[in-house]
């Protein structure tokens, strides 16, 4: 047997109060494309965070082998050398530089003083044909929708020879079309001899792109298997990752009992100021009580503005049209009016605006409604650690505590407070705006299920998702955006991926 | 069994110490360094630092600048900076002196008209910052260039107004009066003391009914060893506190009005929505926003806050010269943010305590008081004081980064 291209023997890895990495043994034959999965927080990104010298060696046990040779790697610098490049789960692009710019960030072409910008303009035309990226490379990042910076990102990786590239989570936030671009170059890039690592959620690509696939759960390696030999399929990988099988990923809802409208937008449009355009154009929407209404489209079809506009319209957007919540008509002049309304809404970008990343996991369950924990003016905070331990248990949160910061929590854990600080809202409506982006098959059922159960309780969600699968499965009723328009309606049963994706284009 | 008990009791105990250490590590360092640099100015002046006389007049001079720490830890914290408050603070004074000298004004009047227009100062400023998005760097800068202004314009005929009201004069230099106890400890300031012991007495009280309430919930609480040991602690400090002071004329006024402003602020920051809202919108004001809290509201609220609190800056500092000069306030405004600096407030936004910053301005002021009793240089002085002020934000980010 050759030597494998990397090996990581032993590493554990520790947090105050968790152990992120239990003695984790890895191991990547070269050429593969070696998948890594299991639950939110069962340690992956820390293990490809050790991996690339993040952690730097000392903060952690264990050894790593590159070709068999010991590494010892003191930061990103270090594992860059030795051809180690990694692609973190959340994107680290700089919106207001080019593209070129951003590729050679950190390595600037230069003589030495001044930065030789048409050498970097016609190096970087070369890297982005090897990704298959068609831009000008003078274009600013913020011009580029998500799946063409996830690409610059990779871009930005294979400026150097690199023999192993690691993929944190990449397509997370893309759609099907732009997933199945990724998913090509990687096919391409394993041909150019590049090993590729990969983790991700979405067991249908893994199942997809993997020679080998290696399970962590709860900080330890569960096994490696082989696609082909071991003859693996999603039951088999699920049934790893949570320790038990699902059969159905999406829960049946038990009574379907849909009551009277409770949301309707007459002609809602909406102008953006910054963009200098129509974002949304003649929307008309209705939803019921005990319904579950998914909104899909295309990225950059206009669905979270949608959704901002109608929640008290954060952004300024210029509205026009009508909203009615309950029969009447409502002008939400803030986001705290929609609350008053009893509106809820689970941002998709839970870093950016959803959470307060350097505060406690039971500070950010309780921001949105600390009224109901106020008595005489002062919060009670003892409740408060009730209802956040309330929720951790509910929502299955894994955080050694609810006074850990957020920000030291797994990226399926965070959306999992995010979703628990609204529901600590008590909403008649709820928007749900990518509720499953990073989460894990098992924290997806659950929070089907929570869906469900919520809606049954006579609720009503909105579910914005790029996952059509999800939209299918779980919706009453589809409406498909495009380009700030509704481009079609149907009732569930009527709905097929084709046909949403064939509207979802159509401009 | 009995054993098994036993050793689970004691890791707990040290387990609990260690994190309270752990995530309380700056704030404890920066009240461990006050400590060391007292006992350090203690030894070099041969006592004289720690003499009843000495901290007295270093509370008085303190606290001018304290409330504005105070209020400049907010600004930071909703990641604003406020370079405008010493010349309000020097305008509002020079406007107290003028009213109660020239235009007679009982100071029953005087001091909630100038109270008001503080508030009023502080709102004008946030303004641009709330409405428009202006950095609060250019907004109150630009305010400051105008205060500085009306200061030297009020002042133009008369240079420096002095005031000869004695109750405003006893704002900055009075004390609280005393129990006529006679012989009873003589040399000692009575009321002071009982005050200390209510203190104690208060702060045991207060204690053991959180504990109870936490219990009732079934909530962790530190072990009883532990609780008992911080009991003790508190009530030294109190103790020790009080009986200094009680060795010179006891509480003074300026000290009343430091302990009332950080009681109301401490409590606000604390335990009130309020007080939640201004750290969320420090830790990340979009995502405030969403959760319903308006940005705009709170970058008001604090501003007004700090306008309110540079009005009693102003008047303290008025009644402490017994007079309005023409440079009063000048780099009150450096001394107050960097008070919040030594005190753990980070830049970034949604981090930072009141405590802290009384503290960072205990640190600072002890820092001048020791140094001027060493007969040590102003240049001198400025150079220790820019090293302190370094040295305490790089240990702060080196402590949270390990966090
Ligand atoms: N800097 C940190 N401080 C404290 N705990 C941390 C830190 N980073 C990670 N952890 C903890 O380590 C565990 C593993 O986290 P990790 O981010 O590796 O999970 P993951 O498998 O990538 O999950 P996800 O699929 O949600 O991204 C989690 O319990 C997390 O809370
Ligand atoms: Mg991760």
């Amino acid at each position: 047997m050759e030597t494998p291209i990397l090996e990581m023997k032993s590493i554990t890895k520790e947090f105050p109060g968790v152990k992120a990495l239990d003695n984790v043994t890895f191991s990547v034959r070269k050429g593969e494309v070696h998948c890594l999965v299991g639950e939110n927080g069962a340690g992956k990104s820390t293990l490809m965070k050790v991996l690339s010298g993040v952690h730097a060696f000392g903060t952690y046990t264990g050894d790593i082998f590159v070709e068999g040779e010991l590494q010892k790697f003191n930061g990103i610098r270090d594992s860059e050398h030795a051809g180690i490049a990694i692609i973190y789960q959340e994107l680290a692009l700089i919106p207001e530089l080019s593209v070129y710019e951003n590729i050679f960030l950190g390595n600037e072409v230069s003589n030495g003083i001044v930065i030789d910008s048409n050498e970097s303009i016609s190096q970087a035309i070369d890297i982005l044909k090897k990704v298959g990226l068609d831009v000008n490379p003078l274009t600013k990042i913020k011009n580029l929708g998500v799946g063409k910076q996830q690409l610059v990102e990779i871009a930005k990786a294979l400026k150097k020879d690199v023999r192993i590239l690691i993929l944190d989570e990449p397509t997370a936030a893309l759609n099907e079309t732009d997933s199945d671009n990724l998913l090509q170059l990687i096919r391409g890039l394993k041909e150019q001899g590049v090993t590729c690592i990969l983790i991700s959620h979405k067991l249908r690509e893994v199942m997809e792109i993997a020679d080998t696939i290696t399970v962590l759960r709860d900080g330890k390696t569960v096994t490696t298997l082989d696609v082909e030999a071991d003859k693996v399929n999603e039951p088999v990988l699920i049934k790893h990752m949570v320790g038990r099988s699902i059969d159905n990923i999406f829960p049946k809802r038990e009574n379907v009992n849909i009551g009277e409208e409770v949301l309707r937008l007459e002609n809602w449009s909406a102008f953006s100021y910054a963009l200098g355009r129509d974002i949304l154009k003649n929307v008309n929407i209705s939803v019921h009580a005990g319904e579950i209404v998914g909104i899909a489209g295309l990225m950059g079809s206009g669905r979270t503005e949608l959704a901002k506009s109608i929640f008290g319209n954060p952004d300024h957007y210029r509205l026009s049209g009508k909203v009615f919540i309950n029969g009447k008509e409502q002008k939400f002049r803030s986001p705290h009016d929609a609350i008053k309304s009893s509106m809820a809404y689970v941002t998709e970008d839970r870093k950016g605006n959803g959470l307060i990343l350097i505060d406690d996991v039971k500070h950010n369950i309780s921001l949105a409604n600390l009224k109901e924990i106020t008595t005489g003016g002062v919060i009670n905070e003892n409740e408060e650690i009730l209802i956040a331990n309330k929720y951790r248990s509910e929502l299955n949160i894994k955080t050694p505590t609810i006074q850990q910061k957020v920000r030291n929590l797994s990226g399926g854990n965070q959306q999992k407070v995010s979703l628990g600080k609204w529901l600590f809202v008590k909403p008649g409506i709820m928007i749900l705006d990518e509720p499953t982006r990073g989460i894990d098959v098992g924290a997806k059922y659950e929070i089907y299920t929570i869906m469900n159960s919520l809606v049954e309780q006579g609720m009503s969600i909105i579910m914005i998702s790029s996952e059509l699968p999800e939209v299918l499965g779980m919706s009453d009723r589809i409406y498909v955006m495009s380009a700030g328009k509704i481009n079609g309606e149907m009732p569930v049963e009527d709905a097929s991926q084709e046909g949403i994706m064939a509207l979802a284009v159509d401009y | 069994m009995e054993d098994l008990k036993v050793k689970s009791n004691q890791a707990h105990l040290s387990k609990s110490l260690l994190d309270i250490m752990k995530t309380n590590i700056s704030q404890y360092f920066m009240f461990i360094a006050l400590i060391v640099i007292m006992i350090f100015f203690t030894v070099t002046t041969d006592g004289v630092f720690i003499s009843s006389r000495n901290i007295s007049n270093l509370i008085n001079q303190m606290g001018y600048i304290a409330v504005l720490a105070v209020g400049m830890t907010l600004i930071i914290v909703i990641r604003h900076i406020e370079l405008s408050v010493g010349y309000l603070a020097g305008f509002l004074g020079a406007f107290s002196a003028i009213a109660l000298t020239f235009w007679g004004w009982p100071i029953y009047a005087v001091i909630p008209a100038v109270m008001i227009l503080g508030i009023l100062a502080g709102l004008l400023t946030a303004t641009p910052v709330a409405k428009l998005g202006v950095p609060a760097f250019v907004s109150t800068m630009a305010a400051g260039l105008i205060f500085r202004g009306a200061l030297l314009l009020v002042t133009m005929g008369t240079g420096t107004i002095v005031i000869r009201d004695p109750v405003f004069n006893a704002i900055g230099n009075g004390y609280i009066p005393d129990l006529p106890l006679g012989g009873f400890l003589p040399g000692k300031h009575k009321l002071t003391l009982i005050i200390g012991l209510i203190g104690i007495i208060l702060s045991i009280l207060s204690a053991i009914k959180s504990r109870r309430t936490k219990l009732s919930y079934n909530f962790q609480v530190p072990s009883f060893g532990l609780f008992i040991a911080q009991l003790v602690l508190i009530s030294g400090l109190i103790g020790y506190i009080s009986w200094i002071l009680s060795g010179y004329n006891g509480i003074s006024w300026s000290l009343v009005i430091l302990l009332l402003v950080v009681a109301v602020f401490q409590f606000i920051t604390t335990k009130t929505p309020l007080g939640r809202h201004i750290y969320a919108v420090g830790g990340n004001p979009e995502a405030a926003e969403l959760s319903g809290i308006s940005v705009s509201k709170i970058t008001y609220i604090v501003f007004a806050a700090m306008g309110l609190l540079s009005s009693l800056s102003g008047i303290m500092y008025a009644s402490r010269l017994r007079s309005a000069t023409t440079t009063a306030g000048l780099g009150f405004e450096t001394d107050a943010i960097a008070a919040a600096f030594v005190g753990g407030v980070s830049a970034a936004g949604g981090v930072g305590t009141i405590t802290g910053s009384i503290i960072g301005a205990l640190v600072m002021m002890s820092l001048t008081s020791g140094m001027n009793l060493m007969n040590i240089d102003i240049s001198i002085q400025y150079i220790v004081r820019g090293a302190v002020l370094v040295l305490a934000v790089v240990f702060d980010r080196i402590t949270r980064r390990n966090q």
